[in-house]
Order: C-alpha cells, then structure tokens, then sequence
C-alpha cells in the first residue's frame, strides 16, 4: 500500500499510483482481481452445487405446477374445448368430437393417449383404462371419412357419452396448473373452481401436521437426553469424556437399517422390554404394551437415530465455556442452581440452538424410519412423497408437497431466526 | 512386430464378437432368493452358452420409477427387467416398455404349441412377458390358533375364534376383496361392488372390525418375520416367502391357500435401447422363457411356472429334494378357491381407493 500512496510533488488532481493511473482507478482493479480470484477458488464448489442440487431440485419441483400433457397431446381438442361451458349440463358439439378424433389418431400412433389416461387418472377415476380401451378402437376411425364422430365416439366407450369426462379434461387442460398443490393440501382443481376434496379422502394436511408435532416432540426430547451427556463429556477429564464421546459416536456409524430395526426386536410385544416387564409381573402376560408401529416407536427410534446430531454441537459449545465463570459465580454466593441457570445455561444456548435445527431438519424430512416403526400413527409425510414417487408415479402431487414442505423449513428457520437470532447458533 | 499383430488380432476378434453380441446386459430383478432361482435357472445357463456377462441389479421394487426417471434423461441402463404385471401394463401405458409378438418372440413349446397360446391368458399387457404365478395369501401359527386351524381366509376377520395380530399388506389391494368376500359378497361380484362408493365403505368397514389387531407391513420379509417372532397369529405375504418359513427354517407355520390371489411377476424390456442391444435382450428372452427354463425356475423357489407346457416338467427342489409340485399355487389341491388379481380395475381406482384407504387408516 505504501507506493500506491505516492504521488509526483507538486502535481495537483487525482493520486496517482506507481504506474500512473489514478489511485483510485487502481484500488477498484486490484479489489475487482482480488474478488475473480476468491471467485475462481469457490467456482468448482458453486458449480457442483448448481449442477448436482440446484438445477434438479428446481426441475423436480417444477413438476408440481407443469401440466403440458394435456394441451400437448389434444391441442385440437383443447381449442375446441374453450367454446363449451360444462355447467349448461349438455355434451360439447360435434367440431369437439372431430377434433379429439383427430388429435387421438395422432397420440395412438406415438403411444401417448395411454400417458394422458394416467395423468387424468389421478383426477377422475377410470381416465386411465378410458383412454387405453378407446385408443384401440380409435386406431381404426379414420379422421376424416368416417364423420360425424360423436356417436361413434360415445359406442367406442359410453363414458365420452358423459359431461364429466370433458369437464376434467377442460379443467386440467391447463399449462400450468396449481391443481397438484390443490390436492397437496386436500383439495381439487374442479370446473367451479377450487374445493375441498371428500372428507374421506383427506390425508395430507392432517401428515403434515403430524410431521411437524412429533418432529418437534423428537427434537424436545434429543434436548432433554442430550444435554447432561453433553454436559458430562464436556465437563470430565479428556481421557473419560474420550470415551463417552466414542460411545456417542459408535451407533452413529452402525447401519440405520440396523439401528431401526433393533428397536423392533427391543418394543415389539414378544419383544425384550414387554419379556422383562411379564417376567417382573410389572404388566400381565395377555396386556402387553404397545411400544412400536406407533408414534411412540417413530418417537423412540427418530430420537436415538438423532441424538448424535444434538449432542456433538451442545458438547462443542459447552467445550468453550470457562469452568472460571461457574467459580466466579458460586463465590459471589450464587447456589449451584443459580450458577448454572444464570451463567452456565445462557452460554450453552448457541449449542442448543444449532442441534435443534439439526435435528429438526433432520427429522421433518425422515422417510425410512418411520417406514418402519411408524405402523399407521406414526408415518410422516415424506412417507407419502415417497409413495407417489415410486409407487403411484404422481410426481406432480410428490413435487407440490416437497415444495411444500422446503416452505416450512424455510419459514420455521425464518421464525427461529426472529426469535432466537440466527448468529445465535454455534457450532463450536 | 509379432507384439502388434497379436494385439491387433485379438482387437479384431472382440470387435467382431462386440459387433455381433454386446458381451454385458443387465438384468434387474428383485433380489434376494427370487434373484438367486433366476440366476441359477437362468443367467447361469444362458452366459454357459452365448459367454455374455450378466448384471444383476435388484432395484425392481423401484423400478417404474427408476425407468421413468432414465427415460427423461435419456440413457437407459438396464437391458431386461423383472416386474410385476401392474406395473408392466403402467411401464406400457407410459410407453417404457417395448411391445412384444409372443409368436414372434417368445419360444414355442416343445410340442409346438405357439407362445401365445402357451402363455394363455397369462398375457396381459402387450409388453409383458410372463414368468412365474405367485399368489398372495395367508400362513398362520400352527401352536397360536387352537385346536381347529382355519380353514377360510374369513379366519382372519373371527377374532374371536383366532385371538391375536393378523399381517395384512399396507395397502387397498387384497384386504378390499377378502373384506367384501368375508362380508357376504359373492366373488364374482367383488370388482363390481368395490366400484361403488357404498361398496367401498363396506369393505372399510368389514376392515374396521379388525382395526385394533392388524400389523400393517410394507415389505415381503416382514409377515414372515412377524410370524417367526410369535407377533402375529396368522398373516398375508406372497407364497414363496411362505415356503421358505416353512420348509427351510421349520418354524411352525402352516399355509392357508384359501382365496389366494393369483398375481403374475414376468419381464419387460425398456424403450429407448440401441437397435444391438435390444437384439441381445430380445435373444436372452427367447432362451428365459422357453419351458424347460420356467421349468427349472421351480427347482429354487416355490412359484409356478406361467407357461401350461412347463407345468408337468416341475421337479423337486434342487437342494432340499421335497417334491416342488404340492407347493406351486397352482396346484389343484391349493387352488380349490382362488382369486385372480384384476389388473384392469386397479389400474383405475388405484390412486381413488389408495386415498381413501390411508385417511382410513390414519384416523
């Protein structure tokens, strides 16, 4: 810095630099190329973030609002479409009828009509074998010679015959749709709107809900267990703190499959705590408890899984903290009580703080645990995304409530951070 | 010199095999012993013969969305693949899966008889290539259940007569039929009630009367297991899992055929693949399918072979050497009352009923 100061005696106007141009000109590039440089080290890092997570992620949840099918395989049938209104109770007309002929001609030859029934399927049972059943009639209409269609049509399958079948395809002939976030929060996209779905159909909300709960029961209790060990390990000597820690750490490397399914074998109601307590005459050999495939085994299990997560950053905070202060506190006449509560705890909040999210985080998104020991009570709503991913292909309805779910987080950590304060959390 | 030619030789001898056969497919199925009979009956023989390399990868359980997912991307990876019919008739509507011509593609039997009409009615989708006939169905404690072991799948709805947990899969198909069947629907009408709304809550509620005594499972492994443990009293899996608690483990353990239901497990091949490489599946179909193979599929696991020609070619079991016959589902002695799987309805009400049936069970 000190030959960027320099400047010709006697000269007036902008500071000069060593070689001449204005200092300020000079500090801006020299800033710029620092920048370039920080740039250039985290580039491998920022771009396999936005390669492997960012771009995915987004497409995945991009699903959850794309609805292409639709006018993509009728692009005839959905302009016709525009004309009809489904509540004057009558069927469309005959220029409708023409024009899905003409646009099922072309989707049977490229094997789309049967990828259409799918998606139509999730809305209005029955879509699905609809179109698969006319797509091999539809094969042998000719498109032009064979008008007028709509009687046709309606001997091909009599469900053409009726109001309900186009209304669901006008309505979901959207190209993007909130109907999936609809059905995500128990309601449908339907002709009037949108409406809550039938009362013995809704499932989701009532997850979500339960997500959250025992997410937070699960968290509470990692606190209430975690905290003292974190305590011991922090306040013994390094060789038994040592020790304990590596205890902490040893189911933490054992399988989760493992860990998960030894709780079976400890709750189920042949198992060894309901043996022991027949065996004590605690409880009577034809009422044994209930500990597992309920909330209680996702509670149990979720809380042992996790409790690695809540002690390591309450032990590496409670690392930092004086044993001074606590000293300092009991000699100026504070009970054992007082000290800890006044002095020790405030310090240790960081640590509590950090593990919370943790495990929280951890925890909402927990899918094969609670898979497990869940039973019906106790299985979260990623249960449920992972059931339309794989199992029922409604990618769009697993998208909206993955979305759904990265909101809360986002909103909880928001609120966590009003509340408590962010810089509040410490790792160490 | 001599060096160089050699290499080159011996380059040229693999381009011309490569060229002819890619030497590696894989081959994706369930794993586990199902794996294990496909490999000894199947893979094994087949590499012997042609010297192409067989892959396993046991990701069937995931695998319509797995092939939904490559397709996307546009590389597929996997060659032949095992699944259950349903998901071939989804693999087919979403067009992930090739179509076949049984006459074409499928060997005869060895009398002649066209595939097609070897296979029969076995053929339901026109993607899929059938394998074997598992069956869905019942196996109870033989020291739980009294003296008078069931005989009627309604056992599992008396709990008064057979106090206790049932198994029952964590999912609407099979429960709804044996609800209604166990309420007094006669089985031909099954399908046509659980279309309505009514019949629907009737099969609920036939369900709700044994609400508190049901472990729901999830995976195949889990009612044998339960049923090792002493947990439940009688539960539903799939009858080869059965076999095995029984005669390979000899835990007390008995089957009860009754109302099994009939499903199909057979093989797909993906879209999307290279001109060679479907070639090379379509050849390792041809020998997998052909019925000496279905055949010796038996020998290792406990499912029926789908093609009728295999059926009297069924052996005894290669390392326990009891007589496989008397514990394929489709024996007559275990098939006296059986319910076939509808594929057509459940591809419809599938996703109506599925969310009906969990806000049924959360309640």
């Amino acid at each position: 810095m000190a030959d960027a100061t320099q400047t010709a005696p006697g000269q007036t106007g902008p500071m000069l630099s060593a070689d001449g141009t204005p200092l300020k000109q000079s500090l801006a590039r020299s800033l710029r190329n620092q920048k370039l440089r920080a740039l250039a080290l985290i580039a491998p890092l920022l771009l396999f973030v936005l390669i492997s997570f960012v771009v995915p992620i987004g497409q995945m949840l991009f699903k959850s609002v794309e609805n292409d099918i639709v006018a993509a395989t009728l692009p005839r049938t959905v302009v016709a479409l525009q004309e009809w209104d489904a509540a004057s109770g009558e069927l469309p007309d005959e220029p409708v009828f023409a024009a899905f002929i003409a646009d099922m001609v072309v989707a049977v030859e490229a094997k789309q009509h049967t990828r259409l029934g799918t998606r139509l399927n999730y809305e209005e049972t029955g879509m699905s074998s609809l179109f698969r059943k006319s797509g091999r009639q539809i094969r042998r209409i000719d498109p032009i010679e064979d008008a007028p269609f709509k009687e046709k049509l309606i001997d091909v399958d009599e469900d053409w015959g009726k109001i309900e079948t186009w209304a669901t395809i006008k309505t979901h002939s959207v190209r993007i749709t909130n109907g999936y976030f609809l059905n995500a929060v128990d309601m449908q996209r339907t002709p009037e709107g949108a409406q809550a779905q039938p009362e013995d159909r809704q499932i989701l909300v009532k997850l979500f809900v339960r997500t959250l709960m025992m997410s937070l029961a699960i968290t509470a209790s990692c606190i209430l267990l975690g905290y003292p060990i974190a305590w011991i390990i922090a306040n013994n000597p390094a060789r038994v703190g040592n020790l304990l820690l590596i205890l902490v750490l040893l189911p933490f490397w054992t399988s989760l499959l493992v860990r998960t399914s030894a709780w079976i074998v400890m709750l189920q109601q042949q198992g060894v705590v309901n043996e022991v307590l027949v065996w004590l005459n605690v409880v009577a050999d034809d009422a044994r408890l209930v500990m597992i495939r309920n909330e209680i085994g996702t509670i149990v299990a979720m809380t042992h899984i996790l409790l690695p997560f809540m002690i390591l950053p309450m032990y590496s905070v409670m690392q930092t903290i004086q044993p001074t202060y606590l000293r300092a506190a009991k000699s100026l006449g504070a009970t054992n009580w007082t000290a800890f509560w006044r002095v020790y705890f405030p310090q240790s909040v960081p640590g509590i703080g950090a593990g919370s999210i943790l495990v929280f985080i951890l925890a909402i998104g927990y899918y094969i645990t609670p898979e497990i020991v869940g039973g019906t009570k106790g299985v979260f709503i990623s249960n449920r995304i992972a059931f339309h991913i794989s199992s029922s292909l409604n990618w769009g309805l697993a998208a909206a409530l993955a979305s759904i779910l990265l909101a809360a987080v986002l909103i909880l950590y928001w609120a966590y951070d009003k509340i408590v304060g962010i810089d509040n959390v410490k790792l160490g | 010199m001599k060096m160089t030619k050699t290499l080159l030789a011996s380059t040229a001898v693999a381009a011309i095999a490569g060229g002819a056969m890619a030497q590696e497919m894989t081959i994706v199925s369930w794993g586990g012993a199902y794996s294990k009979s496909q490999l000894r009956a199947y893979h094994e023989p087949y590499t012997a013969k042609t010297g192409v390399t067989i892959i396993n990868d046991d990701s069937s359980a995931e695998a319509v969305a797995k092939l939904r997912a490559m397709n996307e991307a546009g590389n597929v990876t996997w060659d032949v693949v095992d699944v259950v019919a349903a998901d071939a008739i989804r693999l087919c509507d979403e067009g992930l899966a090739m179509e076949i011509d049984p006459d074409v593609h499928l060997a005869a039997a060895p009398d002649g008889t066209p595939a097609s009409e070897d296979f029969g009615d076995l053929l339901v989708s026109p993607c899929f290539i059938p394998q074997i006939v598992y069956s869905t169905t019942f196996g109870y404690r033989t020291d739980l259940v009294g003296d008078t072991a069931p005989t009627d799948v309604c056992a599992v709805f008396d709990t008064e007569t057979y106090p206790g947990k049932r198994s029952l899969e964590k999912r609407p198909i099979n429960n709804m039929e044996w609800a209604l069947i166990c309420d007094g629907v006669a089985k031909e009408d099954v399908y046509d009630v659980l279309e309505t709304e009514e019949g629907q809550n009737q099969a609920l509620a036939k369900l709700d009367t044994i609400r508190d005594d049901v472990i729901w499972w999830s995976a195949g492994a889990d009612t044998p297991q339960l049923l090792a443990d002493g947990e439940v009293v009688m539960g539903s899996t799939y009858n080869g899992r059965l076999f095995s608690v029984i005669e390979e483990q000899n835990q007390p353990v008995a089957m009860l055929w009754d109302a099994q239901v009939f499903d199909l497990d057979g093989w797909i091949i993906p879209t999307g693949l290279s001109e060679e490489r479907t070639q090379q599946s379509l050849d390792y179909i041809m020998f997998a399918t052909d019925t000496q193979r279905l055949a010796d599929q038996a020998k290792y696991i406990s499912y029926g072979p789908a093609r009728a020609s295999s059926a009297p070619l069924v052996g005894q079991h290669a390392d326990l050497g009891i007589d496989m016959a008397q514990h394929m589902p489709t024996d007559p002695e275990n098939a006296k009352n059986t319910f076939l799987y509808n594929y057509e309805f459940w591809a419809d009400y599938r996703d109506d009923i599925d969310a009906k049936f969990q806000a049924w069970l959360a309640q």
